[in-house]
């Protein structure tokens, strides 16, 4: 045992001087495979982070919306809803909820403007995202106009600006009050987007949602649950499939890599010549050529993954974001919070490492199998 | 059909696994065929050469194979948010009929490539090849399993459909279903903690007796077959019903949730381990007579069994300290 | 110790190129001394210490250690048998460059697995024999010939082989150096190791221990000469 462990610490040293030697053709090979890492890493790190917030967000979010519906077109909501709402055995409360999107072209974007039941605000007042103060430039205290339903454009004083841990779904956002809101749109009184309901028991709120489709036939429930699937999928899916188009770099690599473990040179060729006639086994020289792939991947691997890590949790993910998270103007500056998944580690490795071992083990063997005499000629 | 970077990954091992393995199959026939160590002709030289490129590969390829084992099960449990209907991974892998034999066939394939891995690592310490048919059998009729492996996992993966609507683990594992994994709920509680018990305690004495008479190889390989299967009917029965402290609740798969502290992978992985080197260690004792692994063997079926016994005690530890801490009650 | 019957080595057997090496050698080789294979280029002294020395398996013919038969057995065993036994120096050095005096001495122990700090004594041991001891960290491409002949002298003798095979180890050396090594091999040989040497140079025969002298020609050993 310990006889093996020093064995393979001889063959570690030796490798890593051999490495160290051919500096400039090992870079390259370096460099190239841990872009690749880097690639991989990114996507993973992202998503993960991405579907983390969306988790965390919903985790927030009502139990159950309601909708109506009106032969399928979503439709306002009357508020005497709330109370047939309220009624259902297992419904503790209802609450309606006014929202919509506002188109703004001066930066070709679509808000999402929400009056604030939570926050008291005059009618005048506004709250607004992070990432919409930066693209207007503007700050507490500033006058911040949209065109209003009735024609004359509608000025609000900015109350303060939305800072909240994540901003990757308030960065968009303006919060009014239900006044405001509803002069802005000409919003019909006793109507709402829609409502929500707080279930007594979470693990019931799928045979509240049965009841309420009973109740009230043009209605839509939509839960919690749900919507958590509805977002997982999404990212497994462009994950996957950001996955499968990076196949291509995937497979020049290996080509690569390929190239490099057969084209020995000359000088390297000698050495294992030398090797094998002072007593190294074929066993050994193929472990040696292992062990210089592990380095070379751990290194790869390392560099790869740090620098998708920074990345991600610190350069704002400008390189995957648009694929991950669909088509944005206004890209929120957001911070993910970061986390390591060893499972995700174990991917990264999987689809990387498998094809760079596959595609050098080959040549490696190659050159182990050289004769032992070959030394003695010269 | 469902995509993520997991699915990508065990593809794609799967598929580059179950190719070695072919290849390496092509080259056993030969192999069974040719080899002839005292000829020292060309084709003995050259069939000599390939078998180092041949079990590192194979190394490589089953190495892989066991490692994927534990990133389906993390899979599948992370995937159980995609389903309607599934709360962990039971109600994942119900979400076709290819599910469930896809993870008993890649159990299969772990146990056998794991002894696969053990005689190749001994037959490349000993100088004359001494396992080389015996290794290359296995491979035979390793390369079976391994193709049904890949398949069955492709056809459920192909298979996985969010719309489904897929039963969680409370219907599977509920003791008044049908079936095996009903039957295994179903078991009373206290004789399965006697027999638990008893074969752990059995099989530390058989283990301390082998290390002295590796005679008793067989008998120390049956026992730790026996003492996994056991496991696994315990933690079925009884054990789950303590973490979960419900009595009703016998899933084995929610104990791998990060809610109950990833609990699943500290009680299988050492479970795993200890049983394939338990195996090993039974089923390599007898190799000791043959000349050029006697200095190899012993060692290495020491070191084994420690490692099975290292093993169960640290699935027993905790099934203890489990027991211990809930607060279930369940024995009067 | 080294017994050779009827021992054929043809390289490209079958093929167009085909090339008899050597032809029906026949050979008794004991313990102790030197013994020097001479002969023209081409006559077959490097692949016969090729199989002598277990880096080679003949074509036919059998070659046994000891009593105990080493030809058609796999390489990997007679790798085994080599690193314990054999020790070699060449004609052409065969240093690894880049690689430091004291760890060009050290690889042939490294697939044995020794501890470090023992191995390192042994090699730096060795080097102050030699009179490398200042040399031990320097890079080998920076040394003269003879510090270079004498550097693969300690690699050989590092894992304590009881044999020693020389291939022309004085072809690249003027003749003050060539006497240095061949004064080494000799301690070697007073030593009680066995040294095989080939060479075509006369000096080689002013070693006190030189106790044989084969003479080879295409391939067949026509002199058989006790000094
Ligand atoms: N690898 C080889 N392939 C083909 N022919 C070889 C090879 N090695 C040596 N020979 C031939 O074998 C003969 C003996 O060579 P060698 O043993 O090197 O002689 P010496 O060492 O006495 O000069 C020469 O004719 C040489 O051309
Ligand atoms: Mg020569």
């Amino acid at each position: 045992m310990r006889v093996a462990f020093e064995r393979q610490k001889y063959l570690i040293d030796y490798t890593l001087a051999a490495l160290l030697r051919r500096k400039t053709r090992n870079l390259g090979l370096l460099l190239v495979y841990a872009l690749l890492v880097f690639l991989f890493a990114s996507v993973l790190l992202l998503s993960q982070g991405l579907r983390r917030e969306a988790a965390a967000l919903l985790q927030d979010a009502p139990e159950v919306i309601v909708q109506r519906l009106a032969a399928g077109r979503h439709d306002l909501l009357p508020a005497d809803w709330l109370d047939s709402l309220r009624r259902i055995r297992g419904v503790s409360d209802a609450r309606g909820r006014l929202w919509g999107y506002y188109y703004d072209p001066a930066v070709k974007a679509n808000y999402t403007v929400m009056a604030a039941a939570e926050r008291p605000l005059a009618e005048g007042e506004i709250l607004i995202g992070a990432a919409l103060a930066r693209v207007r430039a503007i700050g507490v205290g500033d006058v911040f106009s949209l065109r209003a339903a009735s024609g004359p454009p509608a000025l609000f004083k900015v109350a303060g600006i939305l800072e909240p841990s994540s901003e990757l779904l308030s960065a968009d956002l303006l919060l009014l009050s239900e006044s405001g809101f509803r002069a802005l749109f000409q919003f019909p009184p006793e109507r709402y987007t829609d409502a929500v309901l707080t279930v007594s028991n979470p693990r019931e709120a799928s045979t509240v949602a049965r009841k309420i489709a009973l109740a009230l036939p043009s209605s839509r429930p939509i839960l919690r649950s749900e919507m958590l699937r509805t977002y997982d999928a999404v990212f497994d899916w462009r994950e996957g499939v950001t996955f499968l188009a990076l196949a291509a770099p995937l497979l020049a690599f290996a080509v690569l890599a390929w190239d490099k473990a057969a084209g020995l040179s000359a000088e390297e060729k000698r050495e294992i010549g030398i090797l094998k006639a002072i007593g190294w086994e074929t066993g050994d020289i193929l472990r040696m050529k292992l062990w210089e792939g592990a380095l070379l991947s751990l290194t790869a691997f390392l560099l790869g993954y740090l620098l998708a890590w920074w990345q991600v949790f610190h350069g704002g993910a400008r390189l995957f974001a648009p694929i991950l998270k669909g088509w944005a103007v206004l890209y929120p500056d957001f911070r993910l919070t970061p986390t390591v998944d060893p499972g995700q580690i174990l991917i990264v490795l999987a689809v990387t490492v498998v094809p760079y071992i596959v595609a050098t083990l080959v040549p490696g063997w190659r050159a182990a199998i050289a004769d032992p005499d070959a030394a003695m000629r010269g | 059909m469902l995509m993520s970077p997991a699915l990508v990954a065990l593809g794609l091992i799967a598929f580059v696994a179950t190719g070695a393995v072919l290849l390496a199959c092509g080259f056993a026939l030969r192999i069974l065929g040719c080899w002839d160590l005292a000829s020292g002709g060309e084709l003995q030289v050259r069939l000599e050469r390939r078998t180092y490129l041949i079990s590192t590969l194979l190394g490589f390829a089953l190495g892989a194979e066991l490692l994927s084992l534990l990133l389906f099960v993390h899979t599948a449990e992370s995937l159980s948010s995609q389903f309607v209907g599934a709360m962990c991974a039971t109600g994942v892998l119900n979400a076709n009929a290819f599910g469930f034999p896809a993870l008993l066939l890649k159990i299969a394939v772990f146990f056998l490539a794991a002894l696969w891995l053990l005689l190749n690592r001994i037959d490349n310490r000993g100088y004359d090849y001494p396992l080389v048919r015996l290794k290359y059998g296995l491979l035979l009729a390793l390369a079976p399993l391994t193709v049904a492996e890949a398949t069955v996992q492709t056809l459920y993966f192909l298979g996985l459909k969010p719309d489904v609507i897929t039963s969680c683990c409370g219907s599977l594992f509920g003791a008044d279903g049908r079936g095996a994994a009903a039957e295994l709920a179903g078991l009373p509680p206290e004789p399965t903690l006697v027999a638990f018990y008893g074969t752990g305690a059995a099989l530390l004495v058989s283990g301390l007796a082998f290390r002295r008479r590796l005679r008793l190889g067989p008998l120390f390989a049956a026992g730790c077959a026996l003492a996994f299967g056991v496991a696994i009917a315990a933690i079925i029965a009884v054990l789950s019903l303590y973490v979960y402290e419900n009595p009703n609740h016998h899933c084995p798969f929610c104990l791998l949730k990060a809610g109950y502290g990833y609990l699943g992978y500290a009680l299988y992985v050492p479970l795993f381990v200890a049983a394939a080197a338990g195996l090993g260690a039974g089923l390599i004792a007898p190799l000791g007579r043959i000349a050029s692994l006697r200095a190899v063997v012993p060692g290495e079926v020491r070191r084994l069994t420690w490692l099975a016994l290292g093993g169960f005690g640290i699935f027993y530890g905790l099934a203890t300290w489990v027991i211990v801490r809930s607060n279930l009650v369940l024995l009067g | 110790m080294i017994e050779l019957q009827a021992v054929n080595k043809r390289f490209n057997p079958g093929q167009s190129n085909e090339c008899r090496a050597l032809a029906d050698i026949d050979l008794r080789l004991e313990r102790g001394g030197i013994t020097v294979f001479t002969g023209p280029s081409g006559s077959g002294k490097t692949t016969l210490l090729t199989l002598i020395g277990c880096l080679a398996r003949p074509t036919s013919g059998r070659i046994s250690l000891d009593g105990r038969l080493l030809s058609n057995l796999p390489e990997r065993f007679l790798t085994e048998v080599r690193r314990h036994t054999f020790g070699f120096v060449f004609q052409q050095f065969n240093l690894i460059r880049g690689l430091t005096v004291l760890e060009n001495v050290m690889l042939p122990a490294y697939p044995l697995g020794r501890p470090y700090r023992e191995l390192t004594a042994g090699a730096r041991a060795l080097l102050a024999r030699f009179g490398l001891e200042p040399k031990a960290g320097s890079k080998v491409e920076w040394l003269s010939g003879g510090e270079a002949q004498r550097t693969a002298l300690a690699r050989a003798l590092i894992n304590d082989p009881a044999v020693i095979v020389a291939d022309e180890p004085t072809a690249n050396l003027d003749s003050r150096l060539s006497r240095e090594v061949l004064g080494l091999l000799d301690d070697l040989a007073a030593q009680g190791r066995t040294v095989l040497v080939s060479s075509h140079d006369p000096l080689v025969f002013e070693a006190a221990r030189v106790r044989r002298r084969l003479e080879l020609r295409d391939g067949r050993l026509v002199g058989d000469h006790p000094c």
